[in-house]
């Protein structure tokens, strides 16, 4: 009877009755890339409402050097974000997120070496690889509460700014930023800014997490007796998309 | 019993030809973000200098993905059932920021 032989002898099955993966990769790795794909979709929306509500507004038109922060028009960011740690009141543009993305980049490189060493099974390059991604993504995460705390108390010379304060319009001083007021430009700015960055910062956090988890697991051996280290390369791609996210945060907050 | 008995582990050798393409896609990102930083400083906005950025950005993006998250490398059903469906971040997009350019011409 040679046509049930295929599902009655042969322990294996067959390519249409799940024998083997149709994308050729395991289960959580196709779940990670489509869990990936859900989250490039949230953070399209956050960018691309940003890109709504910026367009909505005027545009700055002088020079850059004449530039001073008006709610009248979409502040230019090398002009917010020029402050660096330790070199207070030089005017530094854009220096500190080239550097939280230069760290970031960094990360990514060891976390795709540590995965290279998990595919040869060696523990110790693994923990190695591991614990220099875990520097970066924690160097990144303060690099990120120190800007926050900038931007949030502001520059020395405080901005005029019109606030609605019991039903009468009333002009006063204002420095840094909160979700109700800001001194940079219109007040959707601040909140991008909170929003945009909050989430991909708790992005980096969770990662952070997920990494030492992983650390934590080679350390232990766990992945060495299971015999293999594909929890590294699924953390990986989780890891290397907070990286990708970040590239297109620096270009549409910080470049454009 | 069979706890007793160590599992044979065998490590194999760095692949150097694999780190060094690793430390190349790493170099490449690095010059394309130095030479944004240049753009940002030596141009004035305008439409032309966002055109640079998108086109760097989604250069530096291809990268991360297509070697870094290994994509290239996986099989062509994978990379088009994860590239297929970025194609409503464009109509998301082009839709959005045509309303967002429509909204300035609205008196709220």
């Amino acid at each position: 009877m040679a046509h049930t032989s295929a599902t009655t002898v042969s322990p294996e099955r067959s390519t249409w009755d799940g024998g083997v993966s149709p994308m050729g990769a395991s289960y959580g790795k196709l779940m990670m890339w489509f869990f990936l794909l859900s989250d490039a979709f949230t953070f399209s929306s956050l960018l691309i409402t940003y890109g709504l509500i910026r367009s909505a507004h005027n545009a700055y038109t002088g020079t850059v050097e004449a530039f001073t922060f008006s709610a009248e028009y979409w502040p230019i960011p090398e002009k917010v974000f020029e402050a660096v740690p330790f070199l207070h009141g030089i005017s530094l543009p854009l220096v500190f997120v080239g550097i939280m993305t230069f760290v970031l980049i960094m990360s990514s490189v060891t976390m795709v070496l540590a995965v290279e060493a998990g595919h040869r099974m060696d523990k110790k390059a693994v923990e190695k690889w591991m614990l220099w991604t875990l520097l970066g993504g924690i160097i990144f995460l303060s690099c990120q509460a120190w800007e926050w705390a900038h931007f949030i108390a502001g520059t020395d010379t405080p901005t005029l700014v019109k606030d609605f304060v019991n039903g009468t319009w009333v002009t006063k001083e204002v420095t840094g930023a909160s979700l109700r007021i800001n001194q940079y430009g219109p007040q959707a700015f601040a909140d991008f800014f909170f929003f945009i960055t909050g989430f991909h910062g708790f992005h980096v956090f969770s990662g952070v997490m997920f990494n030492f988890l992983i650390f934590y697991n080679t350390f232990t051996g766990v992945y060495e007796r299971r015999g293999s280290y594909e929890m590294v390369e699924k953390v990986g791609l989780y890891w290397h998309f907070v990286d990708l996210v970040w590239v297109f945060v620096f270009t549409f907050f910080y470049l454009v | 019993m069979a706890y007793t008995q160590e599992p044979q582990i065998t490590v194999l050798p760095p692949d150097k030809e694999k780190i060094k393409k690793l430390w190349t896609v790493a170099g490449i990102l690095g010059i394309i973000t130095a030479f944004e930083f240049l753009v940002a400083f030596t141009m004035g906005h305008g439409p032309l200098k966002t055109a640079i950025f998108v086109g760097m950005t989604i250069f530096k993006a291809a990268y991360i993905v297509g070697e870094f998250m290994h994509l290239r490398y996986e099989s062509k059903v994978l990379l088009w059932a994860i590239l297929i469906p970025l194609i409503f971040i464009v109509w998301m997009l082009i839709a959005f920021i045509y309303e967002g350019m429509k909204f300035s011409e609205v008196n709220f």
